[in-house]
């Protein structure tokens, strides 16, 4: 407990330092997602290669990907910015899939009506395909920021700083409490973005939770 | 605004014939039902109207000018659209939806719902449902909302497809008494697909039978289509081959004449006869 309050600051630094990368790589790995999902369902040939494809990303193993990384994007070993994009290439390899799934869930009698009434092809998917996509995007994107949030820690053994510093001091030094408390910061913050993330899908989608409500 | 259909074809990629060589004239502010079970191609002729489908050859042509002559959105936007599963986006309230049309043709977010509103009011809904979520409403309400969408933009034109093939059937004769008076009131052009005989009966100025791959059996009013079916297929499709539109009365004890069809289903009550009627018929 005293090794705890003791490095109060430095436990708060390094959580700033974990959302510091993870927020970044969750908001790049929804924003390169969508348009693959996109891309995948309107060459239907190609989906499964597409979806399948990025999926299996996510067996690229983390250490020779932070070795190859900067040579690809021409970055320092130690810039932040490789594993932002690393992490951004596992959230998403997790999310394409849930995407293009959700984006193709949308209901056939929606869409239909919407071209009925004369939206044009993009109009409808800003007004009708994508937020009625929004609940399988939002599930989506809670196991992607649970992911990133956990998988954040392996920057610490190429020398970024984050919770994960905590475990790779803790069994160096061997304080158990510096473990400890990276592994509580950790799950609070993989629980506490999640609760946002749930918290924000109700501001931005009343229509799904009243859906389930009893009508008159 | 009248609508025809000159030779109008659709064959798709695979083959499948939908519609083969199809000829109609809909006159203005008359209500068309196109009749016909799965597979007649009645959908497809619908959508040929405002570009959801295209002809394979032939024209649609409204108030004489080729549909295929205009912007396939435009178009839309002039012409309402009702479908069977209501089809009302479930992630706006019921006003926006109504909204959608106005609100696409350029009408602010005010205009639009202050004319949402007074649709509700036209198609029989109180206006405070407006801001329900369609998900909150009942089968026949959200039909109700389908129908004042469609009315949103003023069309001339309205194709609707199966709009009550969903309810039970008491909301059902609700609703097609609304339509009805709405039509009286409105005077649009309706183009109403069912596979429901006794709703074409009750609709139409106008009933065209559909055999399937898309083909015309018999067009006609309602009492000539009853009374001098064309065809076997005619009177199949009508029951008039079954009996079911060959009736038969008998005297009930208490007055008044018990009516029936010729397989003895019981139809209803024969209040009064037409005063030309035989003398000889007894009881009255």
């Amino acid at each position: 407990m005293d090794w705890i309050l003791l490095n109060l600051p430095l436990i708060a630094d390094l959580t700033f330092a974990h959302l510091a990368l993870c927020i970044p790589a969750i908001l790049l790995a929804a924003a390169v997602s969508l348009p693959v999902a996109v891309v995948a369902n309107r060459l239907r040939p190609v989906r499964e290669v597409l979806v399948s494809g990025t999926g299996l990303l996510y067996a690229v193993p983390s250490l020779p990907l932070f070795v190859v990384l900067p040579v690809v994007i021409g970055t320092g070993v130690r810039d932040p910015l490789n594993v932002v994009v690393a992490l951004a290439i596992y959230g998403t390899a997790l999310m394409v899939r849930s995407a293009a799934d959700g984006l193709d869930a949308v209901s056939a009698d929606a869409r239909t009506a919407a071209t009925a009434q004369g939206y044009s092809r993009w109009g409808r998917f800003w007004a009708v395909d994508l937020p009625l996509a929004g609940p399988a995007l939002l599930a989506g994107l809670r196991v992607v920021s649970v992911s990133t949030i956990s998988l954040v820690s392996v920057s610490a053994v190429i020398g970024v700083q984050s919770l994960g510093s905590l475990f790779t001091d803790g069994f160096q030094r061997g304080i158990v409490p510096s473990i400890m408390s990276g592994l509580v910061m950790t799950a609070v913050l993989a629980v506490g973005l999640d609760r946002l993330l749930v918290l924000a899908g109700r501001v931005c989608m009343p229509w799904s939770a009243a859906r389930e409500a009893p009508g008159r | 605004m009248g609508i025809e259909f000159r030779r109008v074809t659709k064959t798709y990629p695979d083959g499948t014939r939908a519609v083969g060589d199809f000829s109609l004239v809909v006159p203005s502010h008359s209500l068309t039902v196109l009749l016909g079970s799965s597979g007649s191609g009645k959908t497809t002729l619908l959508r040929m109207v405002n570009r959801m489908v295209d002809p394979t050859s032939g024209q649609v042509l409204i108030d004489d000018a080729d549909v295929a002559a205009e912007a396939p959105v435009a178009l839309r936007r002039r012409i309402g659209y009702v479908m069977q599963h209501s089809g009302l986006l479930p992630h706006r309230r019921v006003i926006d939806n109504v909204a959608t049309v106005p609100r696409l043709n350029g009408a602010s977010r005010r205009e639009a719902r202050e004319r949402a509103a007074e649709l509700l009011a036209v198609v029989g809904l109180d206006p405070s449902l407006g801001s329900r979520y369609p998900g909150q409403l009942s089968g026949g309400q959200q039909q109700r909302v389908g129908v004042a969408r469609a009315l949103a933009g003023d069309p001339n034109i309205l194709l609707m497809d199966e709009p009550f093939g969903s309810v039970d059937p008491l909301v059902r004769i609700e609703l097609q008494r609304e339509l009805k008076r709405i039509h009286t009131e409105l005077r649009k052009t309706i183009i109403f697909v069912t596979h429901d005989i006794d709703e074409a009966l009750t609709l139409g100025d106008q009933i065209v039978v559909l055999r399937p791959g898309g083909e015309i059996a018999q067009t006609g009013a309602p009492p000539e289509i009853v009374e001098n079916p064309r065809d076997d297929f005619v009177a199949q499709f009508l029951g008039v081959a079954g009996g079911r539109r060959s009736l038969r009365a008998t005297v009930r004890d208490d007055g008044g004449l018990s009516i029936s069809d010729s397989t003895g289903r019981p139809l209803g009550i024969l209040e009064a006869l037409p005063s030309k009627a035989p003398g000889s018929l007894p009881g009255g």
